[in-house]
């Protein structure tokens, strides 16, 4: 579990004073300009996030930073609705993941799951392929023109090195990326891994435990342990 | 699924271009040095834009994804390489440690010490792992950088240890503390939930560092490192088996599915241990050059280097991880131990250098690059820090992430002359090497050695006057029936990493398989790709081995027959290697070192007790 112990928080508010002479060092030893002072957290969405518009299930237009990936845990993977092999499976393993999740998906956590073939995946295809999957509010499925959604899926780090490989959309499918966007926390994990594992993973990027936001892991998911 | 990638004739073309581009700059009257000014030219002799640094491929339109895949320009060679300082024991530990894990003063381990009452430790050290800031180039030419390091520095201190001596083997155990005081804000990358291992000690499985075992912030966690000879419990009762000795050794983080970030920004640091025979004086025992206080320039001749690349943000200059990779991580950057591309000064006479590359993903061939593109040769003495029969006279060393290397070189004739080590191996994204080795000068260097320093005594032994035969320790026989063999095939399968079609599990799944205590294990491993390397890792005990593709292993150039912890799986390759597995019981991992793929889920996570199961794939 990811936790910010109440003292750990005051221990670090209480060191506050030593932050400014060790920043004005840091400064002085930075002497050239030539760097920007960037947050990490902008630069992660500089690199990863363009704010793209895409077009959900339920037919809105979201941005992909403002809208769907600023201030939450997200869970994130790859899909086309008429692929054959292994997507099936693994809408349905993350239909269990997210009634394990429980309500917290939509509140704080959100699902996305990015079509490989937007020509194909229209508003409507979705909406039947999410409906078919009982996927409920919080997961959306999404799409958008041809070039926007290969630049999603190659800043989601969806790619194969050899062009070959990289042509077949099936070799896309298997991992789940997931991040808590304000936290800097990111991973990726197998789709196919057991959904309770899978919410235990997201436990690690959750927020901290005396955040007014509750916990990702069910009790289920607990029971199961760490690895202990 | 097979993956059989053929070079791209694009990718040889462009890289040819380059090549002709810069040997038009440089007839052009352009030096070396006004390039890297410009900005054309790549610290590692590559024309920019060019392929291989980034952390990416290049996407469809030719362009890298990640936009500025290239960290900014720094001069090479003007810093001074570290010494890793070492870690000095404390009196006590407070509290004391307990064999039962102390839940209640907040340690983190929950499997008590198995082997604490036979080996109590005789020497106490603790560490912190924290935030740290930290220069990796001359000042101003990059910001100061936060990493997280063992008391806040990367490589974090170097261990000094002894085996005890054969006949009080319990001299040599000791205990060290870590502590989790890692921050919460990690920066952009980082997950401050932290597993130690130390690589690859013969050590009680709760505290090798099980990449499941999590220390969390605020906590603490106690690892009892007896530091004895394998077979100490079993085949050689009492003592250990000399032969399984283990001189260089390393700790790094393990923490499952976030190894790469946290290894990447600093967590991992040096272990050496000696014995009676590697005694760590050169006037003793087998006479490797003197490590003496390991700073002292005159009269510390046994230098550790840990080698790694890094990437910087050209915006910001600071440490960049690609957070959405899942092939392999390469930098532009090369350091050791902490500095990008410093300079060592040396005294002529002979050196023992041992090479570890933390990765993340790069694979070396270190050549030693003398004057005018000449190669000088040395001495190869180990491999994964475990000696060979004897030193091997080598042109280079190939080691992939996690492996070590221990070398001798001879500078003894070569004062006044500057050297630099250059690996030469190709490799232009995470999948491994091409298996292209350049040629002398056109490889990146990465630190430059000036022999300037005082003429001091050297009292080591010459490799070259060794008579023939074995003048180490030997190999453990390989001749003992096996109980059982098992065979692991590395391999992807839609997008991510399995082990005989199967994924990681998780730390909640029941143990992929099972391992009788004190029995003997032919392992097979497969590689069917002719895209994918991966060094394949085995916690706890060493392997040796016994084929590659059906062949013996050869004795000459890349080293293979020495005992080793990772196996360097090649393109399209099947090897066969022969572990005993002893003393010890409880959980271990064995994974890909490719610390992306690690961890994305090429690892399988196993068990020792003392039954065993007969899994043949598991």
């Amino acid at each position: 579990m990811t936790d910010l112990k109440r003292r750990n928080l005051i221990a670090t508010l209480g060191s506050a004073p030593f932050a400014v002479p060790l920043l004005a060092q840091a400064q002085a030893l930075d002497s050239n300009p030539k760097f920007k002072q960037i947050s990490s957290r902008e630069r992660i969405r500089q690199r990863y996030f363009p704010n793209l518009v895409l077009t959900a299930h339920d037919g809105r237009e979201l941005k992909f930073y403002d809208d769907l990936v600023k201030d939450k845990i997200v869970i994130f993977n790859m899909f086309y609705a008429k692929c054959e092999g292994i997507c099936s499976p693994i809408t349905r393993n993350l239909v269990r993941l997210q009634n394990i999740l429980g309500d917290r998906v939509g509140k704080d956590i959100f699902m996305y799951s990015f079509t490989l073939k937007p020509k194909e995946d229209t508003v409507a295809a979705m909406k039947h392929y999410a409906h078919m999957h009982k996927v409920k509010p919080g997961w959306l499925f999404l799409t958008g023109s041809v070039d926007d959604m290969e630049t999603v899926r190659r800043k989601l780090g969806y790619v194969d090195p050899d062009p070959e490989v990289d042509k077949d959309k099936s070799n896309h499918i298997g991992v789940i990326k997931y991040g808590n966007e304000p936290l800097e926390r990111w991973g990726g994990c197998p789709g196919m891994q057991s959904p309770e594992w899978i919410a235990e993973t997201l436990s690690w990027v959750d927020w901290p435990k005396d955040s007014a936001k509750t916990k990702v892991t069910s009790a289920k998911a607990k029971a199961n342990g760490g690895g202990k | 699924m097979a993956y059989i990638s053929k070079r791209n004739r694009r990718k040889e073309q462009e890289k040819q271009t380059a090549a002709n581009n810069r040997r038009e700059l440089i007839a052009a009257g352009f030096k070396r040095r006004d390039l890297l000014k410009m900005g054309l030219l790549t610290s590692a002799g590559m024309l920019i834009p060019k392929k291989g640094l980034s952390a990416r491929p290049l996407n469809s339109m030719g362009a890298f994804d990640d936009d500025e895949p290239n960290s900014p320009n720094t001069t090479p060679f003007q810093e001074l390489m570290p010494r890793l300082p070492v870690l000095a024991p404390v009196a006590s530990l407070t509290p004391a440690p307990t064999i039962a894990p102390n839940t209640a003063a907040g340690e983190a381990r929950t499997v008590a010490h198995q082997a604490f009452a036979q080996f109590p430790p005789q020497r106490f050290y603790e560490m912190s792992e924290q935030a740290g800031t930290v220069l990796m180039a001359p000042a101003g030419e990059l910001p100061p950088q936060t990493i997280w390091g063992f008391n806040g520095i990367t490589p974090g201190p170097l261990i000094v240890e002894r085996y005890g001596n054969l006949g009080s083997p319990g001299n040599g155990s000791i205990l060290l503390r870590l502590r989790n005081n890692l921050p919460a804000d990690n920066g952009g990358f980082g997950l401050p939930s932290v597993t130690e291992h130390l690589h690859n000690g013969h050590t009680p499985l709760e505290s090798d560092g099980f990449p499941c075992f999590f220390m969390e912030r605020g906590q603490f966690y106690d690892h009892h490192y007896p530091n004895v000879y394998a077979g100490i419990n079993s085949t050689h009762p009492g003592t250990g088996d000399i032969k399984e000795a283990m001189h260089t050794l390393w700790y790094h983080d393990h923490r499952i599915d976030h190894t790469a970030e946290n290894t990447y920004k600093g967590l991992a640091g040096a272990y050496i241990l000696f014995n009676e025979f590697d005694t760590g004086n050169e006037n003793t025992g087998f006479r490797l050059p003197s490590f003496g206080d390991g700073q002292n320039p005159l009269t510390s001749f046994d230098i550790y280097m840990v080698i790694n690349d890094k990437v910087f943000d050209n915006q910001t200059g600071l440490l960049k991880f690609d957070l959405f990779n899942t092939d392999g991580i390469l930098g532009d950057k090369f350091l050791v131990n902490g500095k990008i591309q410093p300079v060592l000064h040396v005294s002529p006479r002979r050196y023992r250098f041992r090479w570890l590359n933390t990765g993340p993903s790069r694979f070396y061939q270190m050549f030693v690059l003398g004057p005018n593109n000449s190669t000088k040769s040395f001495w190869q003495i180990s491999t994964d820090g475990n000696l060979l029969e004897r030193p091997v006279q080598v042109n280079s060393s190939r080691f992939s992430v996690a492996e070590r290397v221990d070398v001798i070189v001879d500078f003894t004739n070569d004062a006044g002359k500057t050297f630099f080590l250059e690996n030469r191996l190709e490799q232009e994204d995470g999948r491994g090497p091409t298996g292209d080795v350049l040629g002398a000068g056109q490889g990146d260097k990465i630190l430059k050695i000036i022999v300037d320093g005082p003429v001091v005594a050297d009292n080591s032994v010459n490799p070259a006057t060794i008579p023939p035969g074995t003048y180490f320790y030997g190999f453990p026989n390989t001749t003992d029936p096996v109980r059982i063999t098992r065979t692991f095939r590395f391999e992807r399968g839609n997008g991510q990493w399995q082990i005989n079609g199967q994924l990681v599990g998780g730390c909640n799944a029941a143990p992929r398989f099972a391992i009788k205590r004190n029995t003997i294990e032919k392992w097979v491993f497969q590689n069917n790709s002719g895209g994918w390397q991966h060094p394949i890792h085995m916690h706890f005990e060493e392997f040796q081995t016994l084929s590659i593709n059906g062949n013996a292993p050869s004795g000459t150039g890349l080293i293979t027959r020495g005992r080793k912890d990772v196996f360097r799986l090649e393109h399209n390759m099947e090897a066969k290697v022969y572990l005993r597995i002893r003393d010890f019981v409880g959980r271990f991992p064995l994974h890909c070192h490719n610390v992306v793929h690690e961890d994305h889920a090429m690892m399988l996570l196993g068990i020792i007790n003392d039954v065993g199961d007969n899994k043949t794939q598991p």
